[in-house]
């Protein structure tokens, strides 16, 4: 009897101890996504505290389920650049190479048409502008795997050169999209359901999803982490690592389009010149603070999911809080600098 | 009967350097050849042109009797071949499944992982063969704190897993004790006893002697001279490794 009693209290301690050995293996996998997550409620609660009036409304919500989309498309696919150990900082030039694609279709198809008649001459617009920013990120997967370029340098270079195509071709001409106000198109791509949630935000969090598959669930996801973990191991046992490296930059070409018609959608005008400035910077942020290491071979899609938000709420807060503008750089060097910092020094740390 | 591999007049240079020279080279079908050699002989080299990771200059490579055009790693796989690398071509920032099953992920069609096979498996073979009995070392364990040993034992693991007919070890023991050394040669002898074939490189001639039914010896790239080890002892074999040593010739 006693022993039964006995033998039911060790196999309580037993499973209390297996739920905290659990609870302990949680935290230490997810100590990144838990670190970002306190982070983000951390300076959440700062800005409520700071601009009570701005952040317990619901406008500035909306702003930023409007505004993270643009780049934060670009930041999932970029995490995995990052983990393949290549670097793109050409994505901001890509965004108006892509949308110089649609312009160009678009004029020939459906331009000074009205309402549903524009639809499918934008939708190939749409697909033009997806497959040559597909074909642009081959470009620069092409030109550091065959030729053996850094990807850092490739993509200074190219980001350059294709700015320079564009402001050619349009001889720095904006170019409206009124027209498309009102369209299924435009509702698809930029509208707000039940007036209020940015619909952007959706296909933010599916291109969250299908990045998270791609590198979680499938090979070219595996192939991904070890490309950039350990790249003659990786060949040694048969990865493909040229196509891989070459298929992530085509990735980011072809979210970099897409990010480029939403933005452009959203205020109804194509802007060659400008067409895709800061973001550099907000992305890199992002995909930096969200955990991935520069040093390749690690990083996940959560984690820069959550950094876009950090990122969209800074730069929201630093405005309403008081501060200038001109902070929003100063900050997010900072944030960019220190997270790499951070990896840096854990990395010697572990060894 | 054809060899299981066979090699015709293999060359290979790294700019200025030529490791292998006109080497013909055989494996027969239940066949274990160990290959010798000083270092920087060419021995790694030889195999990693077996493995399809070198393309060679010249030369024919030829499995079963059959000519193989541009050998890859992955055709090499297809054709029955793992290896165990010098190098032992892990990542470290990976986990123990991702590591066994890197670049040959089981998956369902369309290319998605088959994540609960690759993790049973992989712990199927931590407690099978690894031998590793720490609580600790799970699947999803990351390889980089894992010991020399250890690490090794993946690599060996991995190398067994796919059930190949061709096995290529590239300096197994180094790094391993007296009891890992062992079970490895056991593990050698076991793949001759299975009707498979391997190719063993190490340079501890004991070691050889005892599990290679052949011995190919490699200097500066090229064969210098080759023994059934039933015909040779081991005495004699060790003073024949001296004297190519110092005079690049066998007799
Ligand atoms: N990737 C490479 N690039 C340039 N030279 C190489 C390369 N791989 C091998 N070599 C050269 O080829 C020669 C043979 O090297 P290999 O690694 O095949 O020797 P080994 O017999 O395996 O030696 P060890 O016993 O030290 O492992 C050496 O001179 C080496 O420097
Ligand atoms: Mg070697």
């Amino acid at each position: 009897m006693t022993s039964s009693v006995d033998q039911q209290t060790k196999r309580r301690t037993e499973q209390e101890q297996d739920f905290k050995h659990s609870l302990a293996r949680f935290a230490r996998k997810n100590a990144l996504q838990l670190g970002i997550i306190s982070v983000f409620l951390l300076l959440w609660l700062l800005f409520i505290v700071g601009a009570p009036r701005v952040f317990l409304a619901p406008e500035i919500y909306a702003a930023f389920m409007s505004s993270i989309p643009f780049f934060g498309i670009m930041a999932l696919p970029l995490t995995l650049v990052i983990i393949a150990r290549e670097i793109d900082l050409s994505f901001g030039s890509i965004m108006a190479v892509g949308m110089t694609a649609f312009v160009l279709v678009f004029e020939l198809l459906a331009d000074g048409q009205e309402g549903s008649a524009l639809v499918g001459g934008a939708l190939v617009a749409l697909a033009a502008a997806l497959v040559v920013g597909f074909l642009v990120g081959l470009i620069n997967g092409i030109i550091v795997v065959k030729i053996g370029i850094p990807s850092l340098i490739t993509t200074i270079g190219t980001q350059f050169f294709w700015r320079g195509v564009v402001l050619v071709i349009t001889s720095g001409q904006g170019f409206s999209l009124i027209n498309t106000r009102g369209t299924a198109f435009r509702e698809v791509l930029v509208g707000r359901i039940g007036g209020y949630l940015p619909i952007q935000m959706v296909w933010m969090v599916l291109i969250g999803i299908a990045m998270w598959i791609l590198l979680n669930r499938h090979r070219f996801g595996a192939h991904v982490y070890l490309v950039g973990d350990n790249e003659n191991s990786a060949r040694l046992m048969g990865v493909n690592v040229d196509r891989t490296r070459m298929l992530v930059f085509g990735l980011i070409g072809v979210a970099a389009a897409f990010a480029g018609v939403l933005a452009s959608m959203e205020v109804n005008y194509f802007w060659p010149a400008t067409l895709g400035e800061g973001h550099l910077m907000r992305t890199l942020a992002a995909v930096f603070l969200g955990g991935t290491s520069v040093f390749g071979g690690t990083g996940t899609i959560v984690g820069t999911f959550l950094a876009c938000f950090i990122v969209g709420t800074i730069e929201a807060g630093t405005v309403s809080i008081g501060l200038t503008g001109y902070f929003t750089q100063l900050i997010f060097g900072l944030i960019i600098v220190v997270s790499v910092a951070m990896h840096t020094l854990l990395r010697k740390r572990l060894g | 009967m054809n060899y299981r591999l066979e090699l015709r007049k293999i060359s290979k240079s790294f700019g200025e350097v030529q490791s292998l020279r006109d080497i013909d080279f055989q494996v027969g079908q239940n066949e274990v050849v160990g290959l010798l050699g000083d270092n920087g002989a060419g021995k790694s080299t030889l195999i990693k042109i077996v493995t399809g990771y070198h393309q060679p200059d010249r030369g024919e490579i030829l499995f079963n009797g059959k000519r193989v055009e541009h050998l890859t790693v992955t055709k090499a796989r297809q054709l029955g071949v793992e290896t165990v690398y010098q190098e032992r071509a892990l990542a470290d920032q990976q986990t123990l499944w991702r590591n066994i099953f890197m670049g040959r992920e089981l998956s369902h069609r369309f290319g998605f992982l088959d994540l609960k096979t690759m993790k049973s498996e992989t712990n199927r073979l931590m407690l099978e063969s690894m031998g590793f009995t720490s609580a600790a070392v799970n699947p999803e364990s990351i390889i980089k704190t894992f010991s020399g040993g250890e690490k090794q034992g993946v690599a060996i693991v991995r190398a067994l897993h796919f059930r190949a007919d061709l096995i290529i070890l590239d300096e197994p023991t180094m790094g391993l004790s007296l009891q890992e050394t062992r079970k490895l040669l056991e593990f050698v002898r076991d793949i001759k006893g299975a009707g498979k074939s391997a190719i063993f490189i190490d340079h501890n001639v004991f070691h050889v002697h005892s599990v290679a039914d052949r011995v190919v010896v490699l200097d500066r790239g090229t064969v210098a001279g080759e023994f059934q080890t039933k015909d040779i002892t081991l005495d004699d074999l060790m003073e024949k490794m001296y004297r190519v040593a110092q005079t690049g010739s066998l007799e």
